[in-house]
């Protein structure tokens, strides 16, 4: 008997403690009424994001959803969006799909967010596309440049932000065939959509059969000797990187222990000056003549007024942080939301963020337009050049726009919008 | 107590009802277990209904991580072998079910039978990996065991990124997963359904474990454990013995990753790292080794875990970079001290003070009725 009672003991308590964990947050809200507007008070607006603030590719990303936050925290502090304050739950994924999913869902269907804002990570915001879309969750400025967001039919409520890889692709290789012609391509590409993506743009530009060695990388390997000795053993001369930032380091260290060194040509998700050198610490000389990609106003460029409006923000609500790409990278994201919010008009609908965002017209940090449209769903629509001369990364050339497909590389020439006096967008 | 339980040595006294004499009043095992698995059914579905959607999906992966961590315990706390490899099993079955249902709906086959196909397809497959793995692991003691599992953990996940063209390296294959049945209504939400089948293929893998556990089989598997020379003069194959106690263990953690991969509808190598073998093995031992209970303490804080540190990282008040730096790698340092701390306090683990705290209070009951 003592047997019986002992086990109904057990199961009884775990059903009790299932259910009083339930129950803790059991308040089914406003939002299932269907009347109000998740995430959306009088006074309050709550988006999420998922970033990897830890784990392989959290060298410099983890500083961009803090950036985001901070102009947040100064926007609210100049009375907010239609006299709402913008709260922003960060949640870390660690780069990790898996976990991807756990706190995206925890954002949408416990924390209630109004949208997804700024999700980072090809592999992981996948994941979370298709949950995104049943949930009619805007899923806003993916922060990363697959062509996966670009599927207006498919996922009518994602939107990119960073230009394209295929775009970035065919800008670099524009670049080595105009200025390093004759030399010996090869390409290093992560092992995913972001490496394939830039490895089609490359060859889109160059030929099908001009990129010599094509090498691919994992994050959870460290190791790239094997790579770059393949490039070194086949003579390159050129090395396009598709890289994040810690494999950028990784590879330009890996090539100066094998006494190797080519022309870097790198993707700007991994092509940020401050970050490289941070990752490479003594090592950082060897970053010189590096050649990379932006598309957003260069951190060091102090006479460039919106870089002047981030330092005041990121001294002000970021604690003083060190500044570099990421950093206006997370406040040019935040601008550009807060921008649509307005658009989107004081009676805020997950419907209207959607209409604002197709109406387009955005002007912002960018150097190249911002493609939004009701059939493009990419974000900046090409990137400018720069180089490392001195320890300083700097821009040189004409901007240059293409799109994803045989299109031409065209030069850009309309001079950027200075940013409000105030630094907080008005409605247009 | 009974004369015949108090001349059981006290280790075995509560995980070896099997050594007693069965007694004639208690009836069927199965029908007991049928019982309570029904129960349990029922109660799972109220639960379902009175909750919201993400406590749902939260539940839903419990189910799927309890699958794992009953096999485990089957394996670790039941038949003494260690297993550092269980992820690697989970993700075998993850990709299995990724592969079979891309490849249905390349078909353009439909219909609610195909996901439970998957399934058994997922469970066939980590059976066949179990049975290789087990047999080299008959051979093993201690750490060399732990090695091979360790090497099996590592090696797997490193698969899916060499073989890409398969299993699309770290990016992983997406899990086409069919919404709802249109006969539960156009709005049935989603995470109620996912909640379903989870906890009906966990409810009906715990009740052949639990069967198999008070059968003829799970005797020999506690006699392995305890003497491997008293079993084998007792006419037990010990080899045979464990590498089916390998198997079994494998088809439920094959199972566990198959509805993991379900729920999240996708799967990558990354989700199955060796930090995920670890914790298997850290909760199914924080949760009391030795009983199926123990493995559901330890699904439970497999998910509470890393919701319960994102919450305390939000409580406090830290400059970003700190509070980033904890949030990683917080679960890691909890689940440590929660390890340690329970090893001390309650060998037995969760279930074990449990079930000592609930037999305190029936021996006080009693006392002060006579």
């Amino acid at each position: 008997m003592h047997r019986k009672a002992r086990r109904g003991l057990a199961i009884a308590s775990t059903l009790a403690l299932l259910i009083t964990a339930a129950g803790c947050s059991g308040d089914d809200g406003p939002g299932s009424g269907g009347a109000s507007v998740p995430g959306v008070t009088d006074t309050e607006i709550v988006v999420g994001t998922h970033m990897p603030l830890t784990g392989p590719a959290s060298a410099g990303y983890s500083k961009i959803a803090p950036a985001t936050k901070a102009y947040f925290d100064y926007v609210n502090a100049n009375g907010g969006v239609h006299g709402r304050k913008i709260t922003y739950k960060i949640m870390d994924d660690g780069y990790n799909p898996a976990n991807t999913q756990q706190v995206v869902r925890q954002l949408v269907l416990q924390d209630k967010v109004f949208a997804i804002l700024n999700g980072l990570g090809t592999p992981t915001h996948t994941g979370v596309l298709d949950f995104l879309k049943s949930n009619r969750v805007p899923d806003l400025f993916v922060a990363s440049g697959s062509r996966s967001w670009d599927q207006p039919d498919k996922y009518p409520g994602t939107f990119g932000f960073n230009p394209d890889y295929t775009v970035e692709g065919k800008i670099l290789a524009n670049y080595a065939k105009a200025n390093l012609g004759g030399q010996k391509v090869c390409f290093l590409g992560q092992d995913d959509d972001f490496g394939r993506d830039s490895l089609a743009g490359v060859e889109k530009v160059l030929g099908a059969t001009a990129v010599a060695v094509k090498q691919t990388y994992v994050t959870s390997n460290t190791n790239v000797a094997p790579q770059i000795g393949a490039f070194k053993a086949a003579g390159c001369q050129v090395v396009v990187l598709a890289t994040v930032p810690g494999f950028t380091a990784l590879s330009v260290g890996t090539a100066a222990r094998l006494g190797f060194k080519p022309q870097w040509l790198v993707s700007n998700v991994g092509a940020d000056h401050p970050t490289l050198a941070k990752q490479l610490g003594a090592a950082a000389p060897l970053l010189e003549g590096m050649v990379g990609t932006n598309y957003l106003p260069m951190q060091n460029d102090t006479a460039n007024p919106w870089i002047q409006l981030f330092t005041k923000v990121n001294k002000e609500h970021n604690g003083d942080a060190p500044f570099d790409g990421n950093t206006v990278y997370g406040m040019s994201v935040g601008y550009l939301f807060v921008q649509t919010l307005l658009a989107a008009g004081k009676d805020l609908t997950r419907e209207k963020v959607l209409e604002a965002v197709q109406k387009g017209g955005f002007q912002g940090p960018g150097l190249v337009p911002l493609r939004f449209s009701a059939t493009d769903h990419s974000g900046y629509g090409g990137q400018r050049l720069s180089r490392v001369s001195g320890g300083v990364q700097s821009y040189f050339g004409p901007a240059y726009e293409t799109d994803e497909a045989d299109g031409s590389v065209n030069e850009y020439t309309a001079t950027p919008a200075a940013p409000p006096a105030n630094g907080v967008p008005t409605v247009s | 107590m009974s004369a015949t339980r108090a001349a059981v040595p006290p280790r075995h006294k509560r995980d070896d009802p099997g050594g007693r004499p069965v007694d004639p009043r208690r009836g069927s095992t199965l029908l007991r277990h049928l019982a309570v698995v029904l129960a349990v059914g029922l109660l799972l579905v109220a639960v379902s209904y009175s909750v919201e959607p993400f406590r749902n999906f939260q539940l839903a992966t419990v189910a799927a991580y309890l699958c794992a961590t009953a096999g485990l315990t089957v394996l670790t706390g039941l038949n003494g072998q260690l297993s550092l490899g269980h992820g690697a099993l989970m993700a075998t079955g993850a990709y299995t079910v990724a592969l079979c249902q891309t490849a249905f709906a390349d078909r353009g086959m439909t219909g609610g039978w195909l996901l439970p196909l998957s399934l058994g397809a997922a469970i066939i497959s980590t059976v066949a990996v179990g049975a290789v793995v087990g047999v080299a692991a008959a051979r093993l003691r201690g750490p060399y065991l732990a090695g091979v599992t360790l090497a099996v953990a590592v090696v797997v996940p490193a698969l899916a990124v060499t073989f890409d063209g398969v299993f699309n390296g770290e990016q992983g294959l997406s899990v086409p997963v069919e919404p709802p049945p249109l006969s539960l209504g156009p709005y049935f939400p989603y995470e109620r359904w996912q909640l379903w089948v989870t906890g009906a293929a966990t409810l009906l893998a715990l009740l052949l474990l639990a069967n198999l556990i008070r059968s003829r089989y799970g005797r020999t598997f506690r006699a392995v454990r305890d003497d491997e020379v008293a079993a084998r003069l007792a006419g037990i194959h010990v080899a045979r013995t464990q590498v089916l106690a390998f198997v079994v263990s494998a088809a439920t953690a094959g199972l566990g990753g198959a509805l993991l991969a379900v729920l999240a509808q996708s799967v990558s190598p990354g989700a199955f790292s060796l930090t995920l073998s670890l914790f298997l093995l850290m909760a199914v031992v924080i949760g009391g080794l030795g009983r199926l209970t123990g493995a559901l303490w330890g699904a439970v804080l497999l998910v509470a875990l890393p919701d319960l540190t994102h919450s305390v990282t939000e409580m406090l008040t830290l400059s970003p970079a700190v509070a980033q730096r904890l949030e990683g790698n917080l679960p890691l340092a909890i689940f440590g001290l929660t390890l340690i701390v329970v090893m001390i306090a309650a060998p037995g683990g969760v279930q074990g003070l449990l079930s000592r705290l609930g037999r305190a209070l029936l021996a006080r009951r009693s006392t002060r009725r006579s």
